[in-house]
């Protein structure tokens, strides 16, 4: 039930004691303006973390080689192995869980190892299969990524990172179908790709050079070996669960000991996005409890300030009382005024930190950080002015019993 | 109007109680000009408190209009004071931060009145008090008489059938003495029982009955020959 002319009672109470309003309001207005800004903090951590690896699969895992760890039929321990095109094979027929397979080989940034006319630079050589898009998606600002008639057909074709295109093309100019030289051999361009995730297999892929795998095992002599596997799990498999045969399977084929727990390495995503999570869910919840700790203790702020100025105001409550306020329009005043102060309060609070948020987050723009567009969703904002308004109730309450108490006697007695 | 019989009034405090009231027995006319003298600590202030229902009395039976007095609930005696008495204090006791007319109109606010109805009626209240051009003022900004009519406009404004004044002019200079008192003469004079608790004399005289207090007990009740022989 809303009382305009209450309102407006208490309007003038608030709008006419000024100072006294806004040294009581402060401590709320505060306490929201820190919620926010840590909310929105967390928000952008959270985001920044998550672009991290924005375009990997979730359900995808990486392998590859380390030295084994221990002897086994017959060979010694800290043998070098690679896995090679037949693993392929074994792993294709055995595992059926296994969604999309993606083998890599790399050759290193070697000094100015591509040129293309005057234009040199060092990248990141990569051998990549089509698959390789449907778990690390590459976005491509030209062109198209590697098909399997480029595979089959050994064709000497590439795809560059952004950075490649720009250093070794005039801006502007359209690089598909243009030659450019990998280690002096010459490669068509066929796309030219933006990485949105922070995460590289192999080297930054904005300064890549990705070849066919096929082609490039054939053209640098690496015969049949593979440095590197990304692959994603069937739909409705756990992907730490296609991992754990993979593994198996590889170390059957290669004569691993069982046992070698170091021998593959890897990880998967699965791992990371769980990762992730928690430490969201742990930022998130950390924030919550600090800043409603802090408006908290904005309330107890409202509430001692608020206990303070009604002994002050005992002489005017005395005087509303003998005109004919009866306790219960006392207790309402109070606890209406300390809705009123906290709301606006909370609101300012509320709106500074927006304010600062977005110019945070104009100022963060561009940024490849862990910090990302400090935003906070419009849920969070009414859920904290719902707060706002239950803690506006509890701080008024011991004020407002202490006012109900006040006799107009005690007050209009002359000193 | 008022009926007061074998009214007994203790005030108990942590070591000693104090036995202000013993045994007062009164009675006041409807329209009634009443003063009450007598020393300080005699128990003016209380009887008056007692009367508006400030306070509340130990033992005897209090009267207002007929209607017994007697443990009230705080709500009953709220309801009570806004609508059948006007309080007037030596201090004014105007609330500080509101303006004339906001001071005037807060007892029918009490009685929900719309703001805009109880702002009119305040207005003319304040006009009568010759005041008008004071409405937006602030009581600091006010003098010591000017602030007292506009305290007599606030307890007259809802029309009550009884106004009591505690020392009405004790912080008043002789000049504005004489023009609160004739106000409070037209204002008994239209019909309002008026009771003044006062040590000035020249107040007193301006009543037709004085009620003299002694220790907690009247005195003597004197009709004043002046108003007598008019
Ligand atoms: N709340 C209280 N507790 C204890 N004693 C009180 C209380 N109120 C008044 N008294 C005492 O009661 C006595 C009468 O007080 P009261 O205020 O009625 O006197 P008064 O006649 O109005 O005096 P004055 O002319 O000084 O105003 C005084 O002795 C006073 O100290
Ligand atoms: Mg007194």
């Amino acid at each position: 039930m809303f009382d305009l002319d209450k309102f407006q009672e208490i309007w003038i109470t608030i709008t006419h004691n000024k100072s006294r309003s806004v040294m009581t309001a402060f401590g709320i207005f505060w306490g929201m303006f820190m919620l926010v800004a840590m909310v929105g903090a967390g928000v952008a951590l959270e985001r920044g973390i998550s672009s991290q690896i924005e375009g990997f699969a979730t359900n995808s895992c990486f392998i590859w080689t380390n030295p084994t760890s221990m002897p086994y039929k017959g060979f010694r321990k800290g043998r070098f192995w690679n896995m090679e095109n037949k693993d392929l094979q074994i792993l294709k027929s055995t595992i059926p869980e296994i969604q999309y397979m993606a083998p890599m080989i790399f050759a290193g940034n070697t000094n100015n190892n591509v040129t293309r006319n005057d234009k040199a630079g060092s990248y990141h050589i990569k051998g990549n299969f089509p698959a390789y898009n449907q778990i690390d998606n590459q976005k491509l600002i030209f062109g198209r990524y590697i098909n399997d008639v480029d595979i089959a057909e050994k064709r000497k074709v590439c795809v560059i990172g952004e950075r490649v295109y720009e250093v070794l093309f005039p801006h502007g100019e359209n690089p598909i179908g243009k030659s450019i030289q990998v280690k002096s051999i010459y490669f068509q361009v066929i796309g030219v790709t933006r990485s949105n995730a922070n995460i590289n297999i192999g080297g930054d892929s904005m300064e890549s050079v990705v070849l066919p795998f096929s082609t490039m095992q054939q053209v640098f002599n690496m015969g049949n070996s593979i440095h590197f596997m990304a692959m994603t799990a069937q739909p409705g498999v756990k992907v730490s669960e296609v991992e754990k045969k993979v593994y198996a399977a590889l170390k059957t084929a290669n004569n691993i000991s069982p046992d070698d727990s170091t021998a593959v390495g890897g990880m998967n995503m699965e791992d990371q996005f769980t990762m992730f999570l928690y430490l969201g869910i742990g930022i998130a919840s950390l924030i919550w409890i600090v800043g409603l700790g802090t408006l908290l203790a904005g309330a107890v702020g409202v509430s001692n300030i608020m206990l303070v100025t009604v002994r002050e105001r005992t002489r005017e409550i005395g005087i509303r009382r003998a005109l004919g306020a009866t306790p219960r329009v006392i207790v309402s005043q109070i606890l209406t005024e300390s809705v009123v102060l906290t709301l606006m309060a909370g609101t300012a609070g509320l709106m500074f930190g927006v304010g600062i948020l977005s110019l945070a987050g104009k100022l963060l723009e561009n940024s490849t950080g862990i910090i990302k567009d400090p935003q906070i969703g419009f849920g969070v904002g009414a859920g904290a002015l719902l707060i706002l308004l239950i803690i506006g109730t509890l701080a008024g309450f011991i004020p407002a019993n202490r006012a109900m108490k006040i006799k107009p006697i005690e007050a209009i007695r002359e000193e | 109007m008022i009926k007061l019989s074998g009214i007994n009034k203790t005030y108990y405090t942590e070591a000693t109680s104090l036995h202000v009231l013993k045994g007062i027995d009164l009675h006041i006319e409807p329209g009634d000009y009443v003063s009450i003298m007598g020393a300080s600590g005699s128990g003016k202030s209380t009887l008056l408190n007692i009367l508006g229902m400030l306070d509340n009395y130990d033992t005897g039976d209090y009267y207002l209009n007929n209607i017994l007095m007697k443990d009230l609930s705080e709500r009953q005696a709220a309801k009570y004071r806004n609508e059948m008495i006007g309080f007037v204090f030596q201090s004014f006791n105007l609330i500080n931060f509101k303006n004339a007319l906001e001071n005037v109109a807060l007892p029918l606010y009490y009685r929900k009145i719309s703001r805009k109805k109880r702002n009119i009626i305040a207005m003319e209240y304040l006009d009568k008090m010759g005041l008008k051009d004071w409405a937006y003022h602030l009581p600091s900004e006010m003098s010591g008489g000017q602030k007292q009519r506009v305290a007599i406009a606030r307890a007259i404004i809802s029309g009550p059938k009884v106004l009591l004044a505690d020392e009405p002019t004790g912080a008043l200079d002789s000049k504005t003495t004489e023009e609160v008192m004739q106000l409070l003469t037209e204002l008994n004079k239209s019909g309002i029982t008026t009771i003044i608790v006062t040590h000035e004399k020249s107040v007193a005289e301006a009543t037709k009955k004085v009620i003299h207090i002694k220790d907690g007990m009247i005195e003597t009740i004197e009709s004043n020959s002046k108003h007598l022989n008019s």
